[in-house]
């Protein structure tokens, strides 16, 4: 069984999670599922498909959540309207900071700590001001209706992210069958031959963290419509961060349901086991920890690399 | 097409290329050739948009491209290869190929088209799908090759693509060039292999210690004193002639 063929089915049996379960707990645990796949896919198309390892993916979700609080609180903003300037902000910001880093050079080890530096700094500022609502972060008032972005019924919300888990993989399967893909790719693998080739890399990689900051911020706004609060240490502390980095690794980089399996896979052990233990707070950080280890020394190239490959060699083979 | 004039790059005290000058005609087979550490790869670099050179000038199809960055240059119709290849490892070759089929060709079902014609040329079809990492030095020097070539150039810059390989492969290869350049694309390559710059090129220029010292025919270049002097030594010039004398005397 391919990997595509595997993802189709975890896909279809999701589809039908919120018909079988009736639990608002279990509906809302696969509803974190998919958003945190989903922030996994904007990962892997900077990550996975660029080799640009982003450390502060918390700021584009970040960015997201905050966004659409700020305009609709603040301003009476439609969500939905916000909720799409919100993900044009998360968009444009990814590409500012990429001009910023790319021009410079700034590759591996330096990118990630710049991106994570941006993403400290703005949960910093976030939690500096009043109108971001400081330290207590920022409630959107309750009121249940379609134009509100708010739904009675908790199940259209997870069909709505469910769609967007789709979406997710439809850019990854994009990305592998277009030019853009290919030369991001190409930069990936070698930013010299790239070049050599005609292509303009400071402008792909800038595209890039665009679209992977699009797209995490529109998990920011799922987020924030779902849980109705977000403040600074959800929206921008590493936690996020590392959640967007690990599905992606655990799951497999590069491939285009990696993050969906890695998600699926961590948050059901991470789920097993609290429930093993009775809730002892900050046991999942230890077992994703552990997770990752032997993910990275067993799993080169994650679960996705379980399943039978199609052309693409082993990580090591690449790197040989 | 090429016309290089009184190019420097310097790398702190140390002049890489000093005042190069040399000019590529269409339709040419032109050798770069040079004892190592002579500079031919940076001014390779220092051409192809890869390094800035400090003075000079390039100009490519009567256009000044100094500074400009290389993939501009590239899109423009100059390629270069690199000497220690670079396959995008985790790619297959028809990929690999394909990445620089895409400068002219953005649909994607064009360019895979474009790379499958490319690598028969270069005599790679039968390993389209292999990963790039599975290839010997042999295979990636075609893919090294072929990758240029897909971006269509007007001019191909060849940066040893002969070196680590066994005299067969050498002997596969010459005609590959000899195609590329007879199918309308000039060629200028750096080359130690001796047999094959002669065998394949019309003229040859001798860079050492970042100098021009001699340009011409191949065999004008190869008999020339302070050639032989480059690459053998101060005075090998007179010794190789006081011995060739005596061996004909005997």
């Amino acid at each position: 069984m391919s990997a595509r063929v595997a993802g189709v089915i975890l896909l279809a049996a999701l589809l039908c999670v919120p018909f079988a379960v009736r639990s608002e707990f279990w509906l809302s645990f696969w509803l974190l599922v998919l958003l945190f796949a989903f922030l996994g896919q904007s990962w892997n198309v900077l990550g996975g498909y660029g080799g640009q390892f982003s450390f502060g993916h918390a700021l584009f979700f970040g960015i997201g959540a905050y966004g659409t609080a700020v305009l609709q609180v603040r301003h009476g903003i439609n969500a939905y309207v916000a909720g799409a300037m919100a993900v044009a902000i998360g968009a444009l910001m990814g590409g500012i900071i990429g001009l910023l880093v790319f021009r410079y050079r700034l590759r591996g080890a330096y990118f990630a700590l710049v991106t994570l530096a941006f993403a400290e700094v703005a949960r910093i500022l976030v939690a500096s001001f009043q109108y971001t609502g400081s330290g207590f972060g920022i409630l959107i008032p309750l009121s249940r209706s379609v134009e509100n972005f708010q739904f009675a019924d908790r199940r259209v919300f997870y069909l709505l992210a469910w769609v967007l888990v789709v979406i997710g993989s439809l850019i990854a399967i994009w990305l592998e069958n277009s030019r853009f893909g290919a030369q991001l790719m190409a930069v990936r693998e070698n930013e010299d031959a790239a070049q050599a080739l005609g292509i303009n890399i400071v402008r792909t990689k800038v595209l890039a963290i665009a679209l992977s900051g699009g797209m995490a911020a529109t998990v920011g706004v799922f987020y924030v419509q779902n849980y109705l609060f977000v403040d600074s240490h959800i929206a921008f502390g590493p936690a996020m961060s590392i959640e967007a980095l690990l599905v992606c690794l655990v799951g497999g980089l590069g491939s285009v349901f990696g993050p969906l399996f890695g998600s699926v896979v961590l948050h059901a052990i991470g789920e097993a086991a609290k429930q093993a233990t009775g809730n002892a707070p900050g046991l999942n950080l230890v077992l994703y920890g552990i997770i990752l280890i032997v993910a990275l020394r067993f799993l080169p190239n994650g679960i996705a690399g379980l399943f039978a490959r199609r052309t693409r060699p082993k990580r090591e083979a690449a790197n040989a | 097409m090429l016309k290089v004039r009184d190019l420097d790059k310097r790398f702190g005290g140390i002049a890489a290329v000093d005042g190069a000058s040399l000019d590529v005609a269409q339709g040419e087979i032109v050798a770069l050739i040079g004892p190592n550490g002579a500079g031919k790869t940076t001014l390779f670099a220092a051409i192809t948009g890869f390094v800035l050179p400090d003075t000079g000038h390039v100009r490519f199809l009567g256009e000044t491209i100094t500074g400009l960055p290389p993939h501009v240059i590239c899109a423009r119709g100059m390629v270069r290869t690199f000497q220690i290849v670079q396959p995008f490892g985790a790619l297959t070759v028809r990929e690999n190929i394909a990445v620089g089929a895409h400068l002219h060709h953005p649909r994607r079902k064009d360019a895979l088209a474009r790379a499958e014609q490319v690598a028969a040329q270069v005599g790679l079809d039968k390993r389209l799908d292999q990963p790039a990492s599975t290839l010997t030095v042999a295979g990636r020097k075609r893919l090294e090759l072929a990758r240029a070539l897909a971006t269509e150039p007007k001019l191909l810059l060849l940066d040893e693509v002969m070196a680590g390989l066994n005299p067969t492969e050498i002997s596969e290869i010459v005609p590959v060039v000899r195609a590329i350049r007879d199918s309308g694309v000039t060629v200028m390559l750096i080359e130690h292999v001796m047999q094959a710059v002669v065998s394949l090129s019309d003229r040859a220029y001798v860079l050492n210690n970042g100098r021009i010292i001699a340009s011409g025919t191949t065999a004008e270049v190869a008999s020339d004193p302070n050639v032989i002097e480059a690459y053998l030594g101060h005075g090998a010039a007179e010794r190789v002639k006081t011995q060739l004398q005596a061996g004909h005397a005997s």
